[in-house]
């Protein structure tokens, strides 16, 4: 891909992106943090489901659930492990520039990178479609976070159902096959029923129990695998 | 714990999988049962609160004006909408229904 190309795509991703740095902002403000405790987790945590996550639980909970809110960041976060392990051997040598790559491997950037055809490419995708996130994804928090605190009670604007709706897009494409489907679906029947008898934030917890049961023995595995063996 | 301090914290949790990644040897979580958990984990956590989202409210479980909304956040992401349309329709709904009363 021509270098021009790899620019315009970097770029469009990291606005496109971006926009919906605007819907976090308003919804962090409307879950109970103030403006610099939204920008401080666009700037420091940099990952938008684990974001959605600590602000979910917390607005579910309050002060007594940050300690569930935490542990679902961090195990929302736990891709950007695997992009990381990705992304090693195709940005080479890194050396005092690997602590800012590491903060900058998000689903975005390796997937931008990992789309190019040779190594020059996939350097200046990932560096430009993670810079290019950085950046519109931190203002447009702010500008969510000045919308949502100008907004007098959120749940009038349906805010609250919009958060649902983001968890939902952020889900969509990853449920392309049955294992995922059912893991979804449990996940989901678990984490509602479980709500009026544990404390906030535990049953999204035990939900997570659900992938490492259905993963770990291999149940449900995709029909295509199957097949396969025939 | 104040909330600044758990923000911190759990910024510093997540950063760590993206530190570790380029420490650890690249055999290690190449495993198929290790990658596999590790999205199915994702899956499970997104759906989870996803569905609290909706159809909790504190500690009960409340149907309201957030399901129809869901519903047509489905509807549109079925129809490959983009992320912002599909939160603004949501919120649009809801605020709707409320509105007139639901």
């Amino acid at each position: 891909m021509a270098r021009r190309q790899v620019d315009t795509m970097s770029l469009g991703v990291g606005i496109a992106t971006g926009l919906y740095g605007i819907s976090f902002g308003a919804l962090a403000v409307a879950s109970g943090l103030d403006l610099w405790q939204t920008q401080l987790l666009s700037l420091l945590m940099f990952s938008g489901g684990s974001q959605f996550a600590f602000i979910g639980v917390f607005a579910s909970g309050g002060l007594a659930s940050l300690p569930a809110a935490i542990t679902s960041a961090w195990m929302l976060g736990v891709r950007n492990g695997f992009y990381a392990l990705q992304m090693k051997p195709l940005l080479e040598h890194l050396g005092f520039k690997m602590p800012v790559a590491a903060q900058l491997t998000i689903d975005e950037s390796t997937g931008v990178a990992t789309a190019q055809a040779n190594s020059e490419d996939t350097k200046r995708g990932f560096w430009l479609t993670g810079a290019a996130v950085f950046v519109f994804w931190n203002s447009l928090t702010f500008a969510g976070a000045l919308l949502g605190s100008a907004l007098a009670d959120p749940s009038v604007y349906g805010l609250d159902a919009a958060a649902a709706a983001a968890f939902l897009a952020l889900l969509w494409p990853r449920l392309k096959q049955r294992q995922p489907l059912i893991v979804a679906a449990a996940a989901a029947f678990v984490a509602v029923v479980l709500t009026p008898v544990l404390p906030s934030g535990l049953p999204i917890l035990l939900a997570a129990v659900i992938a490492f049961v259905i993963g770990g023995l291999n149940l449900f595995k995709p029909r295509a695998q199957a097949g396969d063996r025939r | 714990m104040t909330l600044t301090i758990a923000i911190l914290l759990a910024s510093a949790a997540v950063y760590s999988w993206k530190f570790f990644g380029y420490l650890v040897p690249e055999q290690f979580l190449e495993k198929p049962l290790v990658s596999r958990v590790a999205a199915l984990l994702t899956v499970s956590l997104l759906s989870a609160l996803m569905a609290t989202q909706a159809l909790t409210k504190g500690s009960e479980i409340q149907f309201d004006s957030r399901v129809p909304s869901l519903l047509v956040a489905a509807v549109l992401l079925r129809f490959k909408a983009p992320f912002l349309l599909v939160v603004l329709a949501a919120a649009g709904v809801a605020a709707l229904l409320r509105f007139f009363g639901f």
